[in-house]
């Protein structure tokens, strides 16, 4: 009886995907970028009102969450060296960290919304409508981009979620990571977009 | 079979773009008190513009990564850029 070899061929292509997922990115570069443009034209328009309401927000919380946010992505990169390396302890942790550091994030922007929401200020409230024109731009574009962020935030660590159990049951592992690469670029965008987003609404003078 | 061909970035090159990048957010907010004018805004998205560099290059590989995927993701910010300018001219010359 002549003997083959097993021989199982994964058709795979991490290459391709990681492309896809570039593409992906893209689009949401391009869906901020959108919001960006109508924030610059509005802030044109309404230099003083925009001035006047970002001194509403706290730089303190902002600062904080920025620092959190490029941490956090530097973990997350770290845990691409060490899953490259075979080091599945140390890969495990790193995301550990970015899940805790996105966590902080979070609770610092509820605390940051649920701020404004005792005021009376949140889309549709009263006070919204009695605004004028350009407070009211300022503050519906402040809880739309933000809060578009903020949901990103949620996909992210969903996706880190599910890399960290698939880690645990070696389904990622030194040999085939693609999806926890995909997922840290989907996390790098995440921090890409606040670091425009903090200075632009945080940061008027 | 292992296809992926990821470059392997150590973990001192991280940290180190770390601290760059934290060095340039705390610029960011001390510039910000300090009164430029029209430069202000400027300054800031100049310090934005390079920080997200330098996010792309090194966290996400991109420095490493092949000739088609950079120019790519060049050619969005360019695409980018002229969505601005054109809608800028046309408030401009209305």
């Amino acid at each position: 009886m002549s003997q083959h070899t097993a021989h199982i061929e994964e058709h795979r292509d991490d290459e391709a995907s990681k492309l896809g997922m570039w593409l992906f990115i893209f689009t949401e570069l391009l869906l901020f970028g959108g919001l960006f443009l109508v924030y610059s034209i509005f802030r044109m328009q309404y230099p003083v009102e925009f001035r006047e309401c970002s001194l509403e927000l706290s730089v303190t919380i902002g600062a904080i969450n920025t620092v959190v946010l490029l941490f956090s992505s530097m973990t997350v990169a770290m845990s691409m060296t060490a899953i490259q390396k075979n080091d599945m302890k140390k890969a495990l942790l790193y995301i550990g960290v970015t899940l805790f550091c996105a966590a902080i994030f979070l609770v610092n922007k509820y605390f940051e919304w649920s701020g404004k929401f005792h005021h009376g200020l949140y889309p549709g409230s009263e006070l919204m409508k009695l605004l004028d024109r350009g407070h009211h731009l300022y503050f519906s574009l402040y809880f739309f981009m933000t809060g578009l962020h903020a949901l990103h935030i949620i996909i992210g660590m969903t996706l880190l979620f599910v890399c960290f159990f698939k880690m645990k049951k070696q389904s990622i592992h030194s040999q085939d990571y693609v999806l926890l690469e995909n997922s840290a670029l989907y996390w790098h965008l995440v921090d890409l977009i606040w670091i425009f987003l903090f200075p632009l609404m945080y940061l008027i003078s | 079979m292992a296809n992926n061909t990821t470059h392997t970035i150590e973990y001192q090159s991280l940290s180190k773009t770390l601290l760059i990048l934290l060095f340039l957010t705390f610029v960011t907010i001390t510039i910000a008190s300090v009164h430029l004018g029209a430069f202000t805004l400027a300054v800031a998205l100049l310090i934005a513009c390079v920080k997200s560099f330098i996010v792309l290059s090194n966290f996400m590989h991109l420095k490493y990564e092949s000739l088609l995927l950079r120019i790519l993701v060049g050619m969005v910010f360019v695409l980018f850029a002229l969505i601005v300018a054109i809608t800028f001219i046309d408030y401009a010359f209305r």
